[in-house]
């Protein structure tokens, strides 16, 4: 669906995207995973036609991006900032995207229906669109996206900054769209989302580093990850121990990816005892896409074995 | 052709939800023409007037009554000397002084040029050229008088007769509200077009616009079209006040001036869009377009005769839409002509409005950056 061949482009002093590669596959959620300022829109506005790569190429559906003005209908994009008009009620928004595809008012409306009723925004029809809450916003932010049907969604952060709740309504409807043929790609600053893309690609500095499924990259990990359960929460500071790589803490939980299992576990529990740290156990888990990112954006990808 | 159409749509229902534009497109006429027409209207007259007669006779008398049936002058003091006239004139209670010498009778009855003396406060340079010319006409006619009266069997050497056309009254008010509509008229076009795309830009709701296949000319073309209404709201604005409160006689067709201010709303519009299109953002577009209003208001002739202009000046009003628009409305409303004395006006500002569409369409790219 995608093809993206040594992609370039560069904003006066930073190279906001260098030669990047990225294949998306027909039925795909690819996942672009980075760190704030890694390229991740640059790439994903290439791809739409809205920033013309200083190098490269990139295929849409196996044409170049010169004949996008041909099969615009096929590609639905979601922007990362919330890009429709305030002042214009939801119905209103829907009507005018609609119209620029020149869709019949009677499909925009049957369309519109069909997913406002998904994205549970019906009571909210003719509400002004600056007036909805954020998750709101970005649902009917999909829904303008999707009024055309496309085969191709492309999705900047569609998520961010949305309660738990809406963000797993909004992963249902990918999915199902997803299952219905549409092929996804999307950015997120969350990993536990990370987990539920088909295929993931990190970037860093404009750079993809590495493109794998989320099953793969955790068998391929090269580091032992050992997780240390906590009864009462407390600071914990492992970070200056030998053979340590990284910490992260999620709750009552610290993961820590040590170089040598052996080795790692007898540093913790040495530590646990010096500080007198009776209630907590260790044991080995599945790195989580967390513990990958954080590996990734700190050591690059020299932390796996890829084939 | 829809997608145009679906663009109006949404910008009509913007500006319908914008209270302060639509606020601006009404407001700006009507508070600009009464503050313009009233500060205007105050032709110098009744200018305070102090008199020191030194004649005290029915000669003086006769000549003072003209100069305060001319309704400039009014005279508020009388002087005893030439001291106290100074001091009137110095402490500002009077802007003039008119001074009869005393042997002014005796000249005039001896047929040798009678002086009067007449002082202007010259600090305030309109009063005075008023003061003065009017001094100096009232003098000529005086002296004519007399003549005719010596000479009644001679015809005077020099019959020069000035005939003020379309507004023989010379009120300022009619010259001046015309002008001041088509001012109004551009510069709300102008500012309200200026931010049209780059705010699209800025708020980021171009964003989604472009990845949809709307061509670059529909946006422009249904950015503009609102606002064609706008003006014509302002032009009805404007020319109710004109009528109503300053009576400003129309003396050719509505109709025509209606039809032809098409052309110039279309120019204003064009040129605020290109602004749109080539500013980085709002704050910039605004100060473009008061870069570019500027010399429209100095240089179109309604401040200075165009006629008085250096030639540089002159060529350079040329590229300036309200120059032209300036002459169909005070044509059309002072003098009463029509369309056919316009098609150069006209077609002026045909070409600027393609000018600047094209412009505008060609400066557009589908990109964000
Ligand atoms: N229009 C632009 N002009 C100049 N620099 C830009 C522009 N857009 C992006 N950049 C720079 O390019 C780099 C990549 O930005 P980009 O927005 O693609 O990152 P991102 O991965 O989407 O980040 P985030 O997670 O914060 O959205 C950043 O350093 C950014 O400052
Ligand atoms: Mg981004």
């Amino acid at each position: 669906m995608i093809r993206v061949s040594k992609v370039s482009k560069r904003f006066k002093v930073v190279s906001a995207v260098q030669k990047a590669d990225l294949h998306v596959q027909k039925g795909d959620i690819m996942g672009l995973l980075g760190p704030d300022g890694a390229g991740k829109t640059t790439l994903l506005r290439m791809i739409c036609g809205l920033i013309t790569p200083d190098e490269g190429e990139i295929l849409l559906m196996g044409k170049p991006l010169e004949q996008l003005d041909k099969y615009r209908d096929e590609l639905g994009y979601m922007p990362q900032r919330f890009s429709l008009y305030g002042d214009l009620t939801v119905m209103e928004n829907i009507f005018f995207f609609g119209s620029m595809y020149r869709l019949d008012r009677s499909v925009i409306k049957q369309r519109a229906d069909e997913i406002l009723d998904i994205t549970n925004l019906i009571p909210f029809k003719n509400r002004l669109a600056d007036q909805l809450s954020g998750g709101m916003k970005q649902k009917l932010s999909l829904t303008c996206a999707l009024i055309t049907r496309p085969s191709l969604l492309i999705l900047d952060e569609p998520t961010y900054g949305v309660d738990p709740e809406s963000r797993k309504e909004f992963w249902k409807i990918l999915y199902d769209l997803n299952r219905s043929g549409m092929t996804l790609l999307i950015t997120t600053p969350y990993m536990d989302e990370a987990e539920l893309c088909t295929k993931v690609a990190f970037i860093s500095e404009g750079k993809i580093r590495l493109v794998s499924s989320p099953a793969d990259l955790k068998k391929s990990f090269s580091y032992p990850v050992m997780q240390i359960n906590l009864k009462t929460r407390r600071p914990i500071n492992l970070h200056d121990l030998p053979g340590i790589l990284d910490v992260s803490y999620m709750g009552s939980k610290v993961h820590v990816i040590v170089r040598d299992r052996e080795q790692g576990h007898t540093e913790i529990q040495n530590y646990l005892l010096r500080n007198r740290i009776a209630d907590a156990t260790i044991q080995e888990v599945l790195p989580t896409m967390e513990d990958i990112f954080v590996g990734l954006a700190e050591g690059g990808a020299e932390r796996w074995n890829m084939p | 052709m829809d997608r145009i159409l679906a663009v109006l749509k949404k910008e009509f229902l913007q500006i319908r939800r914008d209270r302060m534009t639509l606020g601006i497109v009404l407001m700006i006429p009507l508070i600009q023409l009464l503050l313009f027409g009233y500060a205007i209207q105050t032709e110098v007259k009744h200018i305070p007037t102090t008199v020191f007669d030194q004649s005290l006779s029915a000669q003086s008398r006769d000549m003072l009554e003209a100069f305060t049936a001319s309704g400039y002058f009014d005279v508020t003091m009388t002087a005893d000397s030439y001291d106290v006239v100074t001091h009137n004139i110095d402490s500002g209670q009077a802007k003039v002084g008119i001074i009869f010498p005393p042997d002014f009778a005796h000249n005039l009855k001896r047929g040798t040029s009678a002086q009067v003396q007449v002082i202007v406060d010259a600090s305030d340079s309109l009063l005075a050229n008023q003061a003065i010319a009017t001094a100096n006409s009232i003098g000529l006619i005086k002296s004519q008088q007399i003549l005719v009266q010596k000479m009644p069997s001679r015809q005077l050497p020099y019959d020069i007769r000035v005939r003020p056309w379309y507004n023989p009254d010379g009120i300022t008010a009619y010259f001046m509200v015309p002008a001041i509509l088509g001012i109004v008229v551009t510069m709300t076009m102008v500012i309200l077009t200026s931010v049209a795309i780059v705010r699209e830009r800025e708020r980021g709701t171009l964003e989604q616009l472009l990845v949809t296949p709307i061509k670059p000319l529909e946006l422009m073309i249904g950015k503009i079209l609102p606002y064609i209404a706008m003006g014509y709201i302002q032009i009805t604005v404007a020319l109710l006040v004109g009528v109503l409160v300053f009576h400003v006689p129309i003396r050719g067709s509505l109709l025509q001036l209606y039809l032809l201010t098409l052309f110039f709303i279309t120019a204003s519009l064009g040129l605020g869009l290109m602004i749109s299109n080539i500013a980085k953002n709002q704050m910039q577009a605004f100060q473009m377009s008061f870069f570019v209003m500027l010399p429209s208001i100095l240089l179109s002739g309604f401040m200075f005769p165009r006629a008085a202009m250096p030639r540089f000046i002159y060529y350079l009003s040329d590229i300036i839409p309200l120059t032209y628009y300036l002459d169909i409305i005070r044509g059309i409303i002072l003098k009463g002509i029509g369309f056919e004395y316009l098609i150069g006006q006209v077609t002026a500002l045909l070409v600027f409005s393609i000018f600047f569409l094209v412009i505008s369409t060609l400066k557009f790219k589908k990109k964000i950056v």
